[in-house]
């Protein structure tokens, strides 16, 4: 098997006293589509923001496409191939649908193939289509998450990070975005995926990852997971001897 | 009726000299969310400019006085403003008053600090017939130059690569930060810009005043500073909007105000910034979505 896309090893982050990603490896093939889940404050987000250089890794390393993205500053990350739509979305409200969409194509220097994709955003995407003059803000919040994704997109990464893309959204919008990321796929792109709903993302991934307190307790095929007793212990972060040794007394 | 267009006309062209003033400070607090008050040593800085290059042709000195301010407030932000650039903004308005207090007894140390006279271009003084009002010459050109200038900032914000990315930078610096839009190009784009702004006052300035003196800036940015709080701090119309009333209003109290009270016009404008921000905190055109900078 070839080098993966992207290989993390050992990666730390900390914030002040508090350690967020306690030593995680982890390995997206070209072409796979990966998750990982794990409650609020397992330290997805921390791990993700690591590797789109919002935050300094602590130690560890982050190597994608075979170049180390070490000391890379926050602006140089999306040049690399790496595009990330954040928790929250963060769309620029008052940006019209157009704007935000030609900001996601700010590390790219052809202008026609940038009005190529543009179009093909508003076929793929067709609400933004329809609403591509307005403010951002004035859409809804599915509508928002579809625009975080399509101005992710227009940047033509190799990895689209998603961070708890389905938060805050009404469940049948929640379906129409994983519809939309099965199209993602299947266009080629590597997806890494971060949901707290672990139920949602069986159904669309190669691989998940069960993260909790910092940790992957549990890894594996998503038809794996979805039927490993271990799953709940993983989730919510009891370590898997004593899960299946059973509550150690202490001495 | 003549003195009442008069008097419209002046507050009109003094509130333009703010609305520059005001948005040169605002751009800068859009994409640093720093109150640069050194804001005001560009516009001093640009009339000892003029001073200095005062019997050259005209645009030789107008290029200088440019060239000045905006070499300045590039500088600033280099060599002050960047070190600090993740601080809290409470620094950084320090830093700005460290910056602007340095800035003048820099000027003073090295050229005095005694008014000096400068007769910059006196064709401006002369009065011309528009419509049977007579008006003065200065007060058409600095309406004029301050709408083309506004119009010109408002092209190259809404229509160029890099106003979009000071847009989007003003709205959420991180965020557009991750889609590569590059800090340092965006943040020095907005000085040199607010020095453009700066340089354009300074040249009005010293028209009307006939004089040059190391704190002539500061007062213009303390006011203009309120119209950017008034009209809505982070909102670009609304610095534009609330340096403009400002202008505006101190003027046409002088003219409004019964004799024996006139010399409490700045109370007056001040009281109504109250009442602004007491019915509206958020100030006239508050910025939408405001984020946190990096």
């Amino acid at each position: 098997m070839s080098a993966p896309l992207l290989q993390v090893s050992g990666l730390v982050v900390r914030y002040g006293a508090v350690t967020a990603v306690r030593g995680v490896d982890l390995a997206v093939g070209e072409g796979e589509i990966i998750s990982i889940v794990g409650p609020n404050g397992a330290g997805k987000t921390s791990l993700v923001s690591a590797i789109a250089g919002i935050v300094p890794a602590a130690s560890g390393s982050i190597v994608f496409g075979g170049k180390s993205l070490a000391g890379i500053a926050l602006e140089d990350v999306v040049a690399h191939g790496i595009a990330l739509v954040p928790e929250g979305r963060h769309i620029f409200a008052s940006l019209t649908v157009t704007e935000n969409l030609l900001l996601g194509a700010t590390v790219r220097s052809d202008a026609d193939g940038v009005r190529a994709d543009l179009d093909r955003s508003f076929t793929m995407f067709p609400i933004l289509g329809a609403r591509r003059r307005q403010p951002a803000g004035q859409l809804s919040g599915g509508e928002q998450q579809q625009l975080a994704i399509a101005r992710a997109l227009i940047s033509r990464p190799r990895l689209l990070m998603l961070d708890e893309p389905s938060l805050g959204l009404a469940p049948a919008v929640v379906d129409q975005v994983y519809v939309l990321l099965r199209s993602v796929r299947e266009q080629g792109v590597t997806i890494l995926l971060v949901e707290q709903n672990a139920e949602r993302v069986f159904g669309l991934v190669d691989r998940v990852h069960v993260m909790s307190g910092g940790e992957f307790g549990l890894s594996g095929t998503a038809a794996e997971i979805k039927t490993d007793p271990r799953f709940d212990a993983a989730y919510f972060g009891v370590h898997m001897h004593e899960a299946s040794s059973g509550a150690k007394s202490e001495p | 009726m003549e003195h009442s267009v008069q008097t419209l006309v002046d507050a009109v062209s003094v509130g333009s000299l703010y609305a520059l003033t005001a948005l040169g400070i605002g751009l800068i607090f859009g994409v640093m969310r720093l109150i640069n008050f050194a804001h005001g040593e560009l516009i001093t800085f640009a009339a000892y400019a003029l001073l200095a290059l005062f019997g050259l042709p005209v645009p030789v000195m107008l290029f200088g006085a440019i060239a000045v301010a905006v070499l300045l407030a590039l500088i600033t932000e280099r060599a002050a403003f960047r070190p600090l650039r993740s601080a809290d903004p409470t620094t950084l308005l320090i830093s700005s008053f460290a910056v602007s207090f340095f800035l003048q007894k820099l000027l003073i140390l090295v050229v005095g600090s005694r008014l000096k006279g400068l007769d910059f271009l006196p064709a401006l003084g002369r009065q011309v017939e528009l419509m049977g009002v007579r008006l003065q010459l200065l007060q058409i050109a600095t309406i004029v130059v301050s709408a083309v200038l506004l119009v010109g900032l408002t092209w190259f914000l809404r229509s160029s690569r890099l106003g979009l990315q000071m847009r989007a930078a003003a709205e959420d610096f991180r965020m557009a930060r991750v889609l590569g839009v590059r800090a340092n190009r965006v943040i020095a784009m907005a000085f040199a810009l607010s020095g453009i702004l700066a340089a354009a006052v300074s040249c009005f300035l010293v028209v009307q005043t006939g004089v040059v003196q190391p704190r002539m800036g500061l007062q213009l940015v303390v006011i203009a500073f309120v119209g950017t709080v008034i009209g809505g701090l982070g909102s670009l119309t609304g610095a534009a909007l609330g340096g403009f009333l400002v202008g505006a209003a101190s003027i046409l109290l002088q003219a409004l105000l019964p004799p024996d009270l006139r010399v409490f016009r700045e109370a007056f404008v001040f009281v109504a910034v109250a009442l602004v921000l007491l019915f509206r905190p958020q100030g006239l055109i508050p910025a939408r979505g405001l984020k946190e900078r990096i």
